[in-house]
């Protein structure tokens, strides 16, 4: 790939002309990563308003921050919020390791692909078909058991958090070397012995992708949350679903602008975790 | 490479054993076993919260509507009927449902229509990212995850707050004095359309240039030393070759479009409904769980249909592309 350059160099002298330029691409493209931003700007920015308008600036204040710290209900959402994430990114990325763990290290064979299908399903159908059918089966349990806790909302989370965790967790395994694993066998390490102190530790960046990628998709989620819950099971994305139709102040944004960071953050701790991945991939 | 250590020391006990192809085979099935072993917890899971309830719900769209939602046990197809037809409440006799039909047809287009301007935004851009330096590639594709990656009630909300009558939009152009009134612009099939498109935009660029990254840009050249003009270039060289990653963004951009319930909820309010909407209007007011059980496996038939038109035109292009 590295002859592109290369060859645009080459073209250069002969004529000013680079093959790789196409008319108007560029500029398109710098609008799109523009329009990918800008929108974010005005929500951030006024997050930080010291008045009520989400359109006049009329100073520089943390006040819907502190606003938001001070309010009880956005306090108790969020703490729902990251206990039902933590629990959910946990569980998932536990069960996702091991069906991970089983279904890279074997050659094909019967009823893989179902278990790879059914692995990615909750990637394909639509988030408001399943949680109509999740709907459909909780609202009976429910009736049948009178239980209303957070179990439900636990499950629907660890299972369309699993496709999330398994991807980076299979493609660390599918780039790893066997040979470690069989030197520590030949080595007399039983396998417990061989997952722990070899395996485990190789896989672990990409464990730790997973299981971050897994807990911004879960604190994320609206869709499934919004019909699984029961009364007085908000979580912040469905509070916030529930204030955006009401007058809306700054507090919106300012709560929306933490979320944003915390997203931000983990996806760039991924990003370099990948990176040095691939990096230490290419040098082996 | 595929023997993990436990396997070949099982192999190699196995050969000692039994010899020859019994001990491989029994090899192999503890292989087997293991694997589905190692995935079973995982798939309880998933069957219980993601696939089972799909079928409980296939079940409940053939029983009757309860009074106060909920279900009746008793069969009936008015679930199926109503997702395209109404009965008179006074004659009993059926019409077309303009009002779902309205709202199908808007889901498939506005769909389509997204998908259309995430392709006229998303290609440039893929392109682009491919040209770049191999070492500045991946900043550039991370520049374009991180929106993605970040939550889309916040991304719809600040479309929102952008074009709201009282929004930064309409703000500016009235204190401008370009236009007296604020422009309508919320509420409308537009600002779904808009929303839409920025929410699923990554989803268009990171198969096209998947796509690209592999694209041979000698015979990019070759086609300008034939006397290609740039236009004939893009559209006899690049666009066939960069077309599985074309057709993939496409499938990953309508699916979700197809079945988006946020984004038209916010942006699009209650005049303006996407399927997703009028689905979770039936387990809400709506009061009819056949209808909408009904409804959701429409949208899953035509979410099926996309992803084999997919599986058809990806196994075709990566035939001949090899």
């Amino acid at each position: 790939m590295a002859d592109i350059n290369k060859l645009d160099q080459m073209a250069m002298p002969r004529r000013p002309f680079s093959v790789l330029t196409q008319t108007g691409f560029t500029e398109m493209a710098a609008i799109c990563f523009v329009l990918l931003y800008a929108p974010l700007v005005p929500l951030v920015v006024y997050s930080f308003n010291a008045g009520v308008s989400l359109a006049f600036w009329e100073g520089f204040s943390f006040r819907w921050y502190v606003a938001a710290w001070n309010n009880e209900m956005v306090m108790d959402v969020t703490i729902r919020s990251i206990y039902l994430a933590i629990t959910a990114a946990t569980i998932a990325t536990c069960l996702a390791t091991m069906a991970a763990l089983g279904t890279t290290r074997t050659k094909p064979y019967r009823g893989l692909t179902s278990i790879y299908a059914m692995i990615n399903q909750p990637l394909m159908v639509p988030e408001i078909v399943t949680a109509v059918a999740l709907l459909i089966l909780f609202a009976s349990i429910k009736a049948a058991t009178d239980y209303h806790g957070m179990a439900y909302l636990i499950i629907a989370h660890t299972a369309f958090c699993i496709p999330f965790a398994y991807l980076p967790i299979r493609a660390r395994l599918e780039g790893m070397d066997l040979t470690l694993e069989t030197a520590a066998a030949d080595l007399y390490a039983t396998r417990w012995l061989t997952f722990r102190r070899v395996t485990l530790p190789l896989v672990w960046p990409g464990i730790l992708a997973g299981l971050m990628l897994a807990f911004v998709i879960s604190l994320d989620d609206v869709v499934i949350t919004q019909l699984v819950k029961s009364a007085g099971q908000n979580t912040l994305p469905t509070y916030m679903l529930g204030q955006l139709r009401r007058s809306i102040t700054p507090e919106v944004n300012a709560i929306s602008s933490v979320l944003l960071a915390v997203s931000v953050a983990m996806v760039t701790i991924i990003f370099f975790l990948n990176r040095k991945t691939k990096q230490r991939q290419t040098v082996q | 490479m595929v023997n993990t250590a436990a396997n070949s020391a099982e192999l190699s006990l196995g050969t000692t054993l039994q010899g020859g192809a019994s001990a491989e085979q029994t090899a192999r099935k503890q292989e087997v076993r293991r694997s589905i072993l190692l995935s079973t917890p995982a798939l309880i899971v998933l069957f219980c919260a993601a696939s089972g309830p799909l079928l409980i719900m296939a079940v409940y769209s053939f029983l009757s509507a309860g009074p106060y939602g909920g279900i009746v046990w008793k069969f009936s197809s008015d679930g199926w009927a109503s997702v395209v037809m109404q009965r008179d409440i006074f004659d009993d006799t059926l019409s077309i449902a303009d009002a779902h039909v309205t709202i199908l047809w808007r889901s498939v287009r506005l769909s389509l229509l997204t998908t259309f301007t995430c392709f006229v935004f998303g290609f440039p851009t893929a392109y682009f990212i491919a040209t770049r330096r191999p070492e500045r590639r991946n900043l550039w594709l991370f520049l374009i995850t991180i929106p993605f990656w970040t939550n889309l009630l916040i991304r719809t909300f600040a479309i929102m707050e952008l074009i709201r009558n009282q929004g930064v939009v309409n703000t500016f152009l009235t204190s401008f004095g370009f236009v007296e009134e604020p422009i309508q612009m919320l509420f409308t099939d537009f600002a779904v359309m808009v929303g839409m498109t920025y929410v699923y935009l990554p989803l268009m660029v990171l198969p096209i240039y998947a796509s690209m990254e592999r694209l041979d840009f000698r015979l990019v050249e070759a086609g300008y030393d034939l006397y290609a003009t740039r236009f004939k270039v893009l559209k006899r060289i690049i666009v066939p070759l960069a077309k599985p990653g074309i057709i993939a963004g496409s499938i990953l951009v309508f699916i979700p479009a197809l079945g988006a319930f946020v984004t038209p909820r916010i942006l699009g309010g209650g005049k303006h409904m996407m399927l997703g909407n009028l689905i979770g209007l039936q387990f809400g007011q709506g009061r009819n769980w056949p209808l909408g059980a009904a409804l959701s496996l429409t949208l899953l038939v035509l979410v099926m249909i996309a992803l084999l038109y997919y599986v058809r035109s990806a196994g075709k292009s990566g035939g001949s592309h090899g």
